[in-house]
């Protein structure tokens, strides 16, 4: 696909949310805004998992790091949004730092074990310090305030702040993907050695690409406590750090638009699912393990696969 | 303050012996599948359900509950081997933990179903109920049972595995499994033998809990097997020997944290873990990296 053709179809989604926001009714309004927090949370997951071939368990506590910062910010500092955002973000980044600095000279199971470890810890902090964290209760009491003036405190103009960031986050992740330093990526994930042998400093890379990965995780954090006006503990477990694999999973694992399609599948699944059952972890293992045994490339892989496989029997008959 | 040292010591192992039961299966199935079993926490789980449901019906003998529990666990690790797990040997990493996620998944939410979301208050031990004076204070005798169990258990894998033919196979298995499989050896059975032997381990810790942690909760499976992977990380991934000092040291640790420092007890573990990283990346046991 042509990168013009490419930006056409991201300005053609931005374009229908838009709409979404404008028409749709509250249910519609939240059901997005879920849909985008998770597509930011997985599209910047996947430039770890897809791009650079590490899978990380421990992204659901940057994930609460960003919704933490924000909230103490909010409820301390300023209630000016982008600050409290920008301390998300930023406190992200500084735990994706250390977390990574001793992670990421691991690779595989390893890598995975001790991110889940580390996660884990911050889940313990978050849990313990019930002084500053709130303990299981969480931070509540959020205030969304205003963005250079115009309100955001109803779900209909918050929308339009998440789809800011969703855009940027689209445009980021796309620019990182096709930059020297994303196909620096594709090279660890293929073959680490010969990246090396090249000259180039494996190690940094991966730490950068999980620290980049961590800072969207820190944004969708803090976004989503604006969302839900509170912190929820569970988000930095390490079951929260599935939700992004899945999502990608679902989609189709190194595909750009995987992540999107599968946090569209999976909002709406789960939404349909607990309406008809409290059990909604049974069917979505169950769905979970169908995938995993049957539909590997997900849904856009599957998608891809077809199309290339009715072009290979067209040109076959010709 | 010395009877006092003694006594969170004496916790401190309990506490350890526990962590190793749940390392223990999960080490050998690394070990020898190569496959992280997230599972693992969800056939402790299991293991202490099934036991709990098998000396009720029993009336109330734990010790059947003990016996024929975990073996209800190890036929349903048996299908979940068979038909699951054994197609995603040749996958990527991401594919073989999420099989093992879904299945987290999928127990934990059945055992809500089956068994209720409450806790269930568990019976104690005949016989083991009580307690005994050391140094002056009292110490539950289940506890210092439950430290004479770890050894035993340790001391049984490494004669399986070192000194009998079976263990020899398994060895050969795990170290090259192309190899093993020329010369004869069924690797895909040894496969499923070792799984459900794994799972076997994880459900008895499961079942010598019941007595131990009180209440049987859906999840309770979950903290221990993050507390087995930090004890995996620092005793080198594969190894029994790291598991088992790896264990001892962690449950020592957190038992002296939440004598002296309550609120960080599970904290220290993990700069425990960070520092032993900094050290030695592989683990105390761990083979130098790849």
């Amino acid at each position: 696909m042509s990168t013009k053709a490419t930006y056409a179809i991201y300005l053609g989604i931005i374009a229908g949310l838009a709409a979404l926001g404008l028409l749709g009714d509250r249910f519609m309004v939240y059901m997005g805004m879920r849909v985008m927090l998770l597509a930011i949370f997985a599209l910047g997951y996947n430039l770890l998992l897809g791009r650079t071939g590490l899978l990380s368990f421990g992204h659901g506590a940057l994930y609460a790091c960003g919704s933490y910062s924000m909230a103490l910010v909010n409820l301390h500092l300023t209630q000016d949004p982008l600050l409290g955002i920008l301390a998300g973000v930023a406190m992200a980044a500084l735990f994706s730092l250390i977390v990574g600095f001793f992670c990421v000279r691991n690779t595989e199971i390893y890598f995975a074990m001790l991110t889940l470890a580390f996660g884990m810890m911050i889940f313990s902090l978050i849990w313990n310090l019930r002084e500053i964290t709130g303990g299981d209760d969480g931070l509540v009491g959020i205030s969304r305030g205003s963005v250079f003036g115009l309100p955001i405190v109803k779900d209909g103009q918050f929308y339009f702040l998440v789809l800011f960031f969703f855009g940027l986050t689209l445009w980021l992740v796309h620019r990182i993907r096709s930059s020297a330093f994303g196909l620096v990526l594709a090279g660890i994930r293929e073959n680490h050695q010969r990246t090396s042998f090249a000259g180039i400093p494996v190690k940094r890379y991966r730490l950068a690409a999980f620290v980049v990965s961590g800072m969207f995780a820190g944004l969708a954090g803090s976004l989503g406590a604006m969302l839900q006006y509170n912190t929820d503990p569970f988000s930095a477990h390490w079951s929260h750090s599935a939700e992004p694999v899945l999502v990608s999973l679902i989609g189709g694992l190194q595909t750009f638009s995987g992540p999107l399609a599968g946090s569209v599948v999976f909002v709406v699944l789960r939404e349909i699912i607990e309406r008809y059952t409290q059990n909604w972890m049974l069917w979505f293992g169950i769905i979970l393990l169908a995938i995993i045994m049957g539909l590997r490339g997900g849904v856009m892989g599957g998608l891809e696969k077809r199309l290339r496989q009715r072009a290979a029997t067209r040109k076959g008959g010709e | 303050m010395l009877e006092s040292i003694v006594h969170v010591c004496l916790a401190g192992l309990s506490q350890g012996m526990f962590i190793w039961l749940v390392a223990s299966g999960l080490t050998l199935i690394f070990g020898v599948l190569g496959v992280l079993n997230f599972a693992h926490g969800a056939f402790y789980m299991l293991g202490a359900y099934f036991c709990y449901t098998v000396l009720a019906a029993l009336g109330d003998n734990f010790w059947l509950g003990l016996i024929f529990g975990p073996l209800f666990v190890c036929a349903v690790g048996f299908l979940v081997e068979r038909y699951f797990l054994r197609y995603v040997y040749h996958l990527d990493l991401p594919y073989q933990l999420l099989l093992t996620f879904a299945f987290v998944l999928i127990f934990d939410d059945l055992v809500k179903i089956v068994w209720g979301a409450g806790s269930i208050s568990s019976p104690t031990v005949p016989g083991l109920g009580g307690s005994v004076s050391i140094m002056g204070r009292m110490f539950p005798t289940y506890s210092l049972f439950i430290i004479a169990v770890g050894p035993l258990v340790a001391l049984g894998l490494w004669a399986a595995l070192e000194r009998t033919w079976a263990g020899r196979i398994i060895r050969a298995a795990s170290s090259d499994r192309e190899m093993a499989a020329a010369l004869g050896a069924k690797v895909p059975w040894i496969f499923t033998g070792v799984f459900v032997f794994g799972v076997w381990l994880g459900a008895l810790g499961g079942g010598l809990a019941v007595p131990y942690v009180g209440l049987l909760t859906p999840g309770m499976g979950e903290s221990i097997v993050i507390e087995a992977f930090v004890v995996a990380v620092i005793g080198g991934l594969g190894s029994l020997k790291g598991a088992f000092f790896g264990a001892l040291i962690i449950g020592l640790l957190s038992s002296f944290g939440t004598r002296f420092l309550p609120s960080f007890d599970m904290f220290l573990t993990f700069i425990l873990m960070a520092l032993v990283l900094l050290w030695r990346p592989q683990g105390f046991f761990g083979e130098a990296s790849r």
